[in-house]
């Protein structure tokens, strides 16, 4: 079989490590089972159908190294900070949870997933791949070969007096295919933002398969943020898998600024009533760039609500795509559910998919979608242009009007203004030329 | 007697139908010009002609503007040397603030003219001066451009940015169409502030209406793509009495 060559290649880098748990043992060996028999997916895969999988399968990746050397001149190395904003900041370097960082508030715990499978093997197995399932190719990718991740333990009743910041940065002189595994367990009652910033630091192609599993249990809150800036040879696939029980609630904002091939997939389960997920995206992209959305809400039970506004702009030859499905089951009457996807498509050769899709068991139900794509519009410009302003200029406000409905719904201050700044230089093709940027893209 | 416009027998098309067959026309500082018409008779296309528009081809002729040729500038140049269209139907720009709007516009005039960027002090200051001047309500400002206003309000709107702009030949397109007789009053109340010796003003207009706020130095009948009579304000009186038939 064609597409299992790239599997078999990969499967033999994968180092035999004692196994940390027979738990961890069952599940790896299960995903390299599903690995052999499936191989990887073709875009002949309804779920697979717009992602352009040859930037990951062309290349000849090596697994991201198991010791991690000391880095002394973290702040030097990651420079691209948020001004004002003012959280509690740890890296993850290749996938692997950076040992230093300051203490965290009270009742908020993080854990390295590698370390965890030794100190505390019983909380892991009760979580890890709980939710995402091992029948999915990337995720039995992420299991047969874990890199690291981390694991948020939020207690009962703790509340986080800023935002927690995760850093992802990828640094290497060889292409790595770094699967991250992350954890959030936000117990009952408990309240945190966490702000997730994806970064590449040398020019190098990477591929992260990152997974990241949360639990929310009955009337916690949890914001999640996502702001992926990463350079052109980049392929990231970010996979989030949410459970809900009740009267909790989920809010996610991803911004893709820049990367090579992005997938962003959001599956969030509102499991018990009166839960509540909003879900914001915004991918821009240009050149040859790929990003896309993939998101499945499944409402299973009464009283839930759920609210997803994702847009695009693309220029030059990007291309890009959304799927969304929500599900409704037959229990869950009296659930709201909306899906918004529109797109900018800013030349004729960017080309964009947009799927909604809704499936309703129940018959008491408020739900919508839709999506649109369209072209900038040249009365708007004609009419910037006829009061003075130049028709880049106008351009720029136009696009920066449709991205910042996106932006706008950013709660934290600080980042909101730090992601506006980003998506105006973005915009305006500066990005990459940026100063804090130590990769300067073609 | 400055002159502000010539246009020598403008010729101009939209996807190959010939609308403009041979325009003439001047313009002097401090004049008020009437273009009044029938239906279809070419007065829009002569104000988007004006302000290059690029879905209009201009097939023969010229134009001179303050003795530049006008018809080689981009619309946003000939914005900034000076010429303002009042839309006949105002686009709406969601996402866009008016005063995000007006801020990069009247920069942008500053620039032209080799000004600093207004401070966010002075541009305020401006922009209470003129809302004042043409009586739009200060709550419009903060909203996205034209979004949501009623159709006086954008017209209002359009007036509002005439005086922020002060331009030296304007050119209101159907101005009064879709206004109420208090907020006709307004806006040509508003105009008439703006006007002074330096500026002209073209005003297209079907009606007769209008020309008793903005009383016009000169009319002239577009009929076919061409002006087939010019006269003082009286002549739109008659226009008015005896219909466009009888100059036909």
């Amino acid at each position: 079989m064609e597409n299992n060559r790239f599997i078999e290649k990969l499967l033999a880098k994968a180092k035999e490590e004692t196994p940390a748990s027979n738990h961890y043992k069952f599940l790896k060996n299960n995903a390299i089972t599903y690995l052999k028999d499936n191989g990887h997916p073709t875009q002949r895969h309804e779920d697979w159908l717009y992602t352009k999988l040859d930037t990951v399968f062309e290349v000849d990746w090596n697994l991201s190294p198991t010791t991690l050397s000391k880095i002394s001149n973290i702040d030097e190395i990651f420079r691209c900070d948020v001004p004002d904003l003012d959280t509690y900041r740890i890296f993850l370097f290749n996938g692997y949870l950076y040992p230093e960082y300051l203490p965290l508030p009270e009742g908020i715990t993080i854990y390295s997933i590698k370390d965890l499978w030794q100190k505390n093997p019983t909380l892991l197995e009760r979580y890890f791949f709980s939710i995402a399932p091992l029948n999915h190719p990337f995720n039995a990718i992420n299991a047969a070969m874990l890199t690291d991740g981390y694991f948020l333990h939020i207690k009962k009743g703790a509340r986080a007096d800023k935002p927690i910041q995760l850093i992802n940065a990828s640094i290497g002189h060889v292409p790595f295919l770094i699967n991250q595994h992350n954890i959030i367990l936000a117990e009952e009652g408990s309240e945190a933002q966490i702000i997730g910033c994806d970064h590449t630091l040398s020019p190098t192609k990477f591929f992260n398969n990152n997974i990241t599993e949360i639990h929310l249990e009955s009337n916690a809150s949890l914001e999640y943020y996502s702001s992926q800036n990463t350079h052109n040879e980049n392929n990231l696939f970010s996979s989030i898998y949410v459970e809900q029980l009740s009267h909790s609630r989920f809010y996610s904002n991803i911004i893709t600024l820049h990367g090579g091939m992005i997938r962003n997939e959001l599956h969030v389960n509102l499991n018990q009533s009166g839960t509540e997920c909003s879900a914001y995206g915004l991918n821009l992209t240009d050149r040859k760039q790929h990003a896309e959305s993939f998101t499945k809400i499944h409402h299973r039970a009464p009283a839930c609500k759920s609210f997803q506004y994702y847009k695009g702009i693309f220029d030059d030859d990007a291309t890009g795509a959304f799927t969304g499905k929500i599900y409704v089951d037959k229990e869950a009457q009296k659930t709201e559910a909306y899906q918004s996807n529109k797109n900018l498509l800013l030349t004729p050769t960017t080309k964009v998919n947009s799927r909604p899709q809704l499936e309703i068991y129940a018959d008491d139900v408020k739900c919508s979608h839709g999506a649109t794509t369209g072209q900038l519009d040249t009365n708007a410009l004609f009419y910037m242009q006829a009061r003075g302003i130049d028709r880049k200029e106008a351009r720029m406000l136009l696009m920066y009007a449709f991205a910042n409905e996106i932006v706008s719904k950013i709660k934290i201050q600080p980042l909101s203004h730090r992601i506006e700044s980003l998506v105006n230089h973005r915009l305006r093709g500066e990005l990459s030329r940026c100063a804090n940027c130590v990769i300067k893209c073609e | 007697m400055k002159n502000i416009l010539t246009i020598k027998d403008l010729h101009a098309s939209i996807e190959g139908k010939q609308i403009l067959k041979g325009i003439d026309l001047t313009v002097n500082a401090g004049e008020i010009h009437a273009i009044m018409g029938p239906n279809g008779s070419g007065k829009s296309t002569l104000s988007a002609v004006l302000t290059g528009n690029e879905r209009y081809t201009v097939t023969h002729g010229e134009v001179t503007y303050c003795g530049k040729n006008l018809l080689e500038m981009a619309p946003e140049e000939r914005s900034r040397e000076g010429i303002f269209l009042s839309f006949q139907y105002p686009i709406e720009i969601p996402g866009v603030s008016m005063v995000n709007f007006l801020k990069v516009a009247v920069n942008e005039h500053r620039k032209h003219k080799g000004l600093e960027p207004m401070s966010a002090a002075d541009f305020l200051k401006l922009l209470r001066e003129k809302k004042e001047l043409v009586g739009i309500d200060s709550e419009l400002t903060n909203r996205s451009v034209n979004e949501g206003f009623s159709g006086g309000e954008k017209k209002k709107n359009e007036i509002f940015q005439m005086a922020m702009l002060e331009p030296t030949l304007a050119i209101l397109d159907e101005t009064d169409s879709g206004l109420d007789i208090d907020a006709l009053r307004i806006v040509a109340n508003g105009v008439n502030k703006l006007k002074n010796a330096n500026n002209a003003i073209i005003v297209i207009t079907h009606y007769q209406r209008l020309l008793d706020y903005i009383v016009p130095d000169y009319v002239h009948v577009l009929y076919n793509g061409k002006i087939i009579k010019s006269g003082t304000k009286e002549l739109a009186l008659e226009l008015e009495e005896k219909g466009y038939d009888w100059v036909k």
